[in-house]
């Protein structure tokens, strides 16, 4: 299998490691809804095809890639920054926001 | 009289082998059970067997996508042992050594159970001290472990690198002498052919394609030879569990699917006559009694339904044979596959009702489904024909996760590729 | 035996005489021979013995396929096994033995097994050796003395012990088109592609390029085809934009059209040349692929179709036109197609007699009956080979009329005498490599064979391998897939004129004769017609459970030839098409692959070897190494005539006496960096950084997102922005993962960077009551008293010239200082501290002094956060802040996490003044005859310098709540059982003062 890293072009996947299912939403960081914590940590989907995906760089700039891959075909269908538009919108905090 | 024995094998090839009769019957399937098991795999089979031996319920189809046995049952390396960290684990898997012990007679079936042993290798004295931690906590339930020097290990497996000088020099081992290894296909024939035999209808080619519903409840399948209903729906079906959940409106769970590979090598004279892992990596071997090693090693560690293996984790387990034994260098692959395995979020697996009503379910099998096909089995069809877990699957729920009362072997966490 | 050499022609070089052994006996042959074209010409048919019937057997093909001819190549004590002789290349001194065979290839007692018959026919093991359910031999016994026979009869060659010596290597490769077979359509292709300039791999696993060109006896446009092959080569090899890969196998088509090769470079040779390797495993990125594979030749089923000198048709010209070598001198022919009619003509032109030729078919074109006439043949149409005769060596074959809808007819059965006998069952291209890449094969009727689908993405096919067998029309595929690999334009090919006008491929649908005798589906596992019907009458119909039952194509062949023929014998069981019974998909590798080319430049060279920048001067000052995943580090510095224990303790006691120091450069270190760095640090720590005083360094514990315990270590506030955290070694890459995931993919608007620096820095920690003076001697620059350098304060300074970052800490419990300097001056710093420490006395300790310090001090390692246990577990719950989120702090309080009853972090006494182990269970009472009630485990033991004393570290179930109270060790496996007392983890200096000075 080739990734095509955004940053370094397409690698062997010997270089990458995988870091889960993405899309997952992790809950507000104060949130004690424990349903939802459940959820973020141990569901997933697991999809037969069209997976959402997050893969490190291991090997190379060390980015997190938000990949779509076919799980029936190993096919990669997109791979992007997970930074620029992979984290969901919640679990995130202005910096200085603090307490 | 048996319908296996010397003398039937005589008497039938003296009669040119034509009497025997199919090991499974090939039903149609009828429109209504008492129970139906989704899963024609060891599990499946072994579900269904128990339901009927152990409780009386015949009225029982299997049902199987493909060919029987398709699945990780006739995909793996083999190896059954107990030598679990947990108590709820080692009880369990214990339970399942003790029948496997009496499995070919109880199957009428030679499943080839060998119990030659299943040796993990120790590298470290700190690695040599948490399976002394293993072991001992077996020994503390009444299984058998025992440690083992150098000097035994080289006695035990000649092409061992036993040097100082190896890059992980083997310090010691904890080996199960009861452990072994079975003949994967023939618990899944000898499950059918003992199933069938007591009634239960084994339907294959037969596709679930959804659920029937009445209200919440699941009162049977729609599949590809169309709708069946059943009293109880039990789902085992390993790496299938996400899809088929799917279909009953259950979009989340605590499973990825991954490949697994495993390699077998050109049949050679006896060779390894136990089985043996690598301490330092993920690595284990063994011979089958045709003579081929069979072996494999880490997960690909990825999401996949595709049974397909990548190529660094080949060369990952290659090199991890040859640190352990350097004269395999000369020998050759023959065969490599890839099996599905439904990866729990903490290694072990899950056999309960629910969660919906009407529904059971067994998955969450990991890469260790193998060594427990008869207590999966005797255990599922105890929770299906009572309501009610066996006090050895109390514990396998699908709300531990929530709850925080993970059995976590390993002490990964919710890495599932890590377990 | 008289020699079957022809006077001229092949491959070989008849100047060069090769000499080698089989089987102990001397023979010769000439450069450029196989193992089995060498013996052919010598005459020998006994080549091997089968699986399961010990049926002598011969050579049936001239390649990879071949099922029979196994043997071991020697190489001193390496033993090579498996091998067809049909793939060795001969060498001057090569050994060659057979296998599978006792006493003697000639004289094999395990041939009894054929009178086993049909006691032993497929599958007959699941139906026996069960043995009694009561008495001695119950439950698995009886099997386990059946198995120790069976097992030993199993099995074909022995694989050696000794250390293979050879050296494997990996490459890795690109191109834009990687042709696989150089065969017309392979060649054509790769010339085509080549031309335009584009990067173009060819492989070929023979050890000369061209497939069939060389031995087809064509000519292509008037030229010979093998000048026509070599001329193209020649081409191919000029181009600096093609690499030419002869000898090579591509054995695996992955995802992502990366495909891998074993070339085996040395394995012709005596010796591999000066650096060269024995295998070469390639890795082949390709952008598209070719599959030029061309097709094999299938058996027919007929008994007694495995005697020695019953041969593959084509198999049998390729020895007569690439070694010059015949195969019988009285030669039959059975076949279902034309093909073989062109062997027939090879094998007379190279002086064989051909006596009969045997044809299924009631009707043969007249092109056929001229090539019979040319070699001189009877033709018998209509005709089947029912039997063969002979023992290690064909005698003669019985004829019958043949009718393809009723069979064998008993009638007009006569003998024939032969001593060879090549047959045809029609051809089955090679699609292996791409039925890996996802194809699914099309059964088709008029050539009787799966043919690979329309081109998948990534490939395209050519030749034969699409079921093309004219060599033009393949020269003309092998052109156009070489410009469609490119996406170039679509050209008119010129389609070559070839000599002679190709034959009818279409064979007629004839797998089996049935008459009486055993006659082989799979020749190596001996797997018969009558096994597949038996499976069939068993249920055992899917393709699958056919080859799980039948063991049918589960040889060393992978059932190269037998696929087809079992099917189709399982197909008129059923009643059902071939194509409804179904095919199976082929996985890697497409022939077997040796484990050391897999492992490669890895074989011997495992994983990396981490190693501090003391490491010599350890060595140097006797330490033993310990290894510790990836790194060495220093367990002891042992005296002579110490034991570990006297060594260990005599350091640790020293250095709570004076001072010690040891090397701790394998912790994890992360710069954490950035105007956010501080509100990052109080995510991901369970306790507040962000409050932590610049210069100041404080304790903190990670959990996982379950609430569970992660890891722990320092972290010092080098500046606003700026901190230095570190982890524990075993870590320190996971803790590494997991903060850059939150920071690319949670946090992504946290304007921190993370750098690993643990190689950057060496690490030295001394500690003692001497130690703020022997550092104060060698630091200048700064001060380290208690003004300047409080207990968890930083300073930076010089020693012996070389800049240092000073953290006074404390893992010991002493008063004790983290030096850290830059890597290249590690040994520089450590020297001079450690001759600032002589005066003193101040000793250098390994890991075990290490441990006896921290086990006194009741601190946590990854023995204690072994994953499933909670801060709280571990007594570290005044860690957990309740005034921000972190990581995990949602779960961690979850029934589970704080049930009672959870094991707890407790110390043991030893009162039998015995050593404790770690991995020893604690219980109320020890039953040694009956272990049973275990409450935890010992994570750690040592003997206590301090306390005089063995302790132990242990997790057990209600911890805190039995301090004082009594227990015991169970340790069955070390038959070590024992009182201890359940104490506080804090064993010595609970308050701290030591180390707060």
């Amino acid at each position: 299998m080739l990734i095509t890293c955004p940053h370094c072009g397409p690698r062997d996947i010997s270089e990458f490691a995988y870091q889960g299912e993405g899309g997952r939403t992790r809950p507000d960081p104060a949130s004690t809804d424990l349903e939802a914590w459940n959820a973020y940590v141990y569901q997933r989907l697991n999809t037969a095809g069209a997976h959402d995906e997050i893969w490190q760089h291991a090997g190379g700039c060390r980015s997190h890639l938000a990949v779509v891959r076919d799980t029936l075909t190993h096919e990669i269908a997109s791979v992007r920054f997970a930074r620029e538009h992979g984290a969901p919108a919640h679990g995130r905090r202005k910096p200085g926001a603090r307490k | 009289m048996a319908e296996y024995s010397a003398f039937s094998l005589l008497r039938n090839a003296l009669a040119g082998n034509r009497d025997w009769k199919p090991a499974w019957r090939k039903p149609n399937p009828k429109p209504s059970y008492d129970v139906i098991v989704i899963g024609g795999g060891g599990h499946g089979l072994s579900t269904a067997y128990y339901l009927a031996k152990e409780h009386g319920i015949t009225n029982v189809a299997v049902l199987e996508k493909g060919y029987l046995g398709s699945g990780n049952v006739g995909r793996n390396t083999t190896a059954v042992r107990s030598n679990y960290l947990l108590p709820q684990n080692t009880r369990f898997y214990e339970h399942s050594m003790k029948m496997w012990e009496n499995l070919s007679h109880d199957l009428n079936y030679n499943v080839m159970f060998s119990q030659r042993g299943v040796l993990n290798l120790a590298h470290t004295p700190g690695q040599f001290d948490d399976y002394a931690r293993r072991g001992n906590a077996m020994r503390h339930l009444g299984v058998d472990a025992r440690l083992m020097t150098p000097a035994e290990i080289a006695r035990r497996v000649p092409g061992l690198d036993m040097s100082r000088s190896a890059r992980f020099p083997i310090h010691g081992g904890l080996m199960q002498e009861r452990a072994g290894t079975a003949r994967h296909d023939a618990v899944a024939w000898g499950y059918a052919r003992g199933a069938d035999r007591r009634g239960v209808d084994i339907i294959e080619n037969c596709e679930v394609t959804g659920f029937l519903r009445d209200g919440d409840r699941v009162v049977g399948v729609a599949t590809s030879r169309g709708e069946i209903r059943a009293g109880k729906v039990a789902v085992a079906v390993a790496g299938s569990t996400g899809r088929v959940m799917r279909m009953a409106g259950i979009d989340r769970m605590p499973i990825e699917s991954q490949v697994l590979q495993a390699f077998v090598s050109e049949s050679l004279k006896p060779f390894l006559d136990t089985v043996v892992t690598f301490g330092m990596g993920h690595f284990y071997v063994g011979q089958s009694d045709k003579g081929g090693l069979i072996y494999g090693g880490d997960l690909d560690g990825y999401n996949s339904y595709a049974q397909r293996g990548s190529l660094p984790i080949v060369e990952e387990v290659m090199s991890e044979m040859l640190a352990l034994f350097p004269s395999l260098a000369t020998v050759r692959v023959l065969r490599s596959w890839g099996g599905i395995c439904d990866m729990s979020m903490d290694g072990s697996p899950i056999i309960t009702k629910g969660p919906l009503p009407g529904m059971y379910l067994n998955c969450g099998w990991c890469y260790g489904g193998f060594k427990a096909t008869p207590a999966s089995g005797f255990c599922f069809a105890h929770t299906i024909a009572r309501d009610a877990p066996h006090e050895l699957n109390a514990g396998f729920t699908l709300d531990r996760f929530s709850r925080g009362a993970v059995i976590d072997d390993k002490g990964q966490g919710p890495t599932p590729r890590l377990h | 035996m008289s020699s079957r050499r022809t006077a001229a022609g092949g491959r070989i070089d008849r100047l060069r005489t090769i000499r080698f052994t089989f089987d102990g006996r001397a023979y010769a042959g000439f450069q450029g021979d196989t193992l089995a074209s060498a013996l052919l010409a010598n005459g020998v048919s006994l080549l091997a013995r089968s699986f399961k019937y010990h049926r002598p057997r011969g050579v049936l093909t001239s390649g990879i396929d071949e099922p029979n001819a196994l043997v071991t190549v020697l190489r001193g004590d390496i033993r090579e096994p498996n091998i067809p002789a049909t793939m060795v290349e001969i060498y001057d001194g090569l050994v060659a033995v057979s296998q599978n065979r006792f006493p003697s290839l000639a004289y094999d007692v395990s041939a009894i097994n054929q009178l086993g018959g049909k006691f032993i026919s497929a599958g007959f093991y699941y139906k026996t050796f069960m043995g009694p359910v009561v008495g001695p031999l119950k439950g698995t016994r009886f099997w386990m003395l059946c198995e120790k026979v069976i097992r030993r009869a199993a099995g074909l060659g022995r694989a050696g012990l000794a250390p293979d010596p050879a050296r494997y290597e990996r490459m890795n490769a690109f191109c834009d088109v990687l042709v696989v077979g150089s065969g017309p359509a392979g060649l054509a292709a790769a010339r085509e592609a080549a031309a335009s300039g584009a990067r173009v791999i060819l492989t070929e696993l023979d050890p000369q390029f061209g497939g069939s060109a060389n031995w087809s006896g064509e000519t292509i446009d008037g030229e010979p085809s093998k000048a026509w092959a070599s001329d193209i080569v020649g081409e191919l090899r000029d181009h600096d934009n093609v690499r030419l890969l002869k000898r090579t196998t591509v054995w695996g088509y992955y995802d992502g059209n990366t495909l891998a090769a074993i070339e085996r470079v040395g394995d012709h040779k005596d010796a591999p040349a000066k650096g060269a390797p024995r295998h070469r495993h390639w890795t082949i990125r390709a952008k598209n692929v070719v599959l030029a594979t061309g097709a094999f030749e299938r058996p027919l089923v007929f008994p007694g179709n495995d005697r020695p000198g019953v041969m593959m048709a084509s198999a049998a010209q390729r020895y007569a036109n690439l070694y010059g070598v015949l195969p019988g001198e009285k030669i039959a022919i059975f076949t279902n197609n034309d093909s073989a009619y062109r062997a027939a003509v090879a094998l007379n032109k190279a002086g064989a007699t051909i006596a009969a030729i045997v044809d299924v078919r009631p009707e043969i074109s007249e092109d056929c009956r001229a090539l019979a006439r040319q070699c001189g043949a009877e033709l018998l149409v209509g005709h089947a080979v029912v039997g063969t005769a002979g023992g290690k060596k064909l005698t003669g074959i019985k004829v019958a009329q043949f009718a393809i809808a009723a069979g064998a007819l008993p009638s007009g059965g006569h003998n024939i005498e032969t001593d060879c006998l090549l047959m045809s069952g029609g051809w089955s291209p090679t699609i292996h490599l791409a039925s890996q890449a996802g194809a699914r094969p099309l059964w088709n009727e008029a050539l009787q064979a799966f043919l690979p689908p329309e081109a998948g993405q990534g490939w395209i096919g050519a030749g034969a391998f699409n079921g093309t067998f004219s060599t033009a029309d393949a020269i003309a595929e092998g052109f156009a897939a070489g410009r469609a690999a490119l996406d170039l334009p679509r050209v008119e090919p010129g389609t070559p004129h070839v000599e002679p006008a190709p034959l009818d491929p279409r064979p007629a649908p004839v797998f089996e004769i049935r008459a009486k005798g055993k006659a082989f589906v799979d020749f190596q596992h001996d797997v018969t017609a009558d096994d597949v019907r038996l499976a069939h009458l068993e249920g055992f119909v899917s393709v699958e459970h056919l080859k799980r039952y039948t063991t049918l194509g589960m040889a060393t062949d992978q059932g190269k030839g037998s696929n087809v023929p079992g099917l189709a014998i399982m197909a008129e069981a059923v009643g059902k098409p071939i194509p409804e019974v179904g095919t199976t998909r082929f996985r890697p590798p497409y022939a077997p692959v040796s484990v050391g080319a897999l492992a490669a430049e890895r074989f011997g060279d495992l994983k990396p070897e981490r190693l501090t920048p003391m490491h010599d001067w350890h060595l140097e000052n006797g330490a033993t190494m310990y290894s510790a995943g990836l790194w060495f580090r220093p367990m002891i510095y042992g005296e002579a005539g110490e034991t570990i224990e006297q060594a260990y303790v005599r350091e640790a006691r020293t250095t709570r006496e004076t001072a010690g120091i040891v090397d701790v450069s394998t912790l994890g270190k992360i710069a954490v960096q950035g105007p956010d760095a501080a509100e990052f640090l109080d995510r991901v720590y369970s306790n507040v950084f962000s409050t932590l005083a610049v210069g100041k360094a404080r304790y903190g514990l990670m959990l996982r997102e379950d609430g569970l315990v992660f890891d722990d270590g320092t972290t010092w506030r080098l500046g606003e922005h700026d901190f230095l955290m570190t982890t524990t070694t075993a870590n320190a890459g996971k803790v590494m993962q997991h903060l850059e995931y939150f920071l690319d993919v949670v946090w992504p608007e946290l304007k921190v960077h993370l750098t690993s620096v643990t190689d950057q820095w060496a690490g030295a920690a001394i500690g003692g009551p001497k130690a703020r003076e022997i550092l104060a001697s060698c630091v200048t620059g700064t001060r380290v008293d208690n003004e300047v350098l409080p207990f968890m304060g930083i300073v930076h300074g010089e020693i012996s010239g070389a800049p240092v970052m000073i953290c006074r800490l404390s893992f010991s419990g002493e008063m004790a200082f983290e030096v850290y300097s830059g890597a290249g001056h590690g040994t520089h710093v450590w020297e001079a501290l450690v001759e600032a420490g002589k005066p003193c006395g101040m000793v250098p300790y390994g890991l075990e002094a290490l441990g006896t310090m921290r086990i006194e001090k009741g601190h946590v390692t990854g023995a204690e956060i072994d994953g499933r246990t909670s801060a709280r577990d571990l007594h570290l719950g005044w860690m957990l802040s309740k005034k921000k989120p972190f990581i995990g702090s949602a779960m961690m309080d979850r029934e589970g996490i704080v049930a009672p009853g959870r094991l707890e972090l407790v110390g043991l006494i030893s009162l039998d003044n015995r050593p404790l182990a770690g991995g020893s269970h604690v219980v109320m009472e020890a039953y040694p005859e009956n272990p049973h009630g275990s409450l935890g485990h010992i994570t750690a033991a040592c003997f206590s310098p301090a306390l005089g004393k063995y302790i132990a570290l242990a997790l057990v179930s209600g911890g805190k709540a039995r301090h004082g109270s009594r227990a015991h060790v169970s340790d069955p496996l070390r038959g070590r059982f024992g009182p201890v007392e359940i104490v506080s983890h804090h064993f010595f200096d609970p308050e701290g003062k030591r180390m707060h000075g």
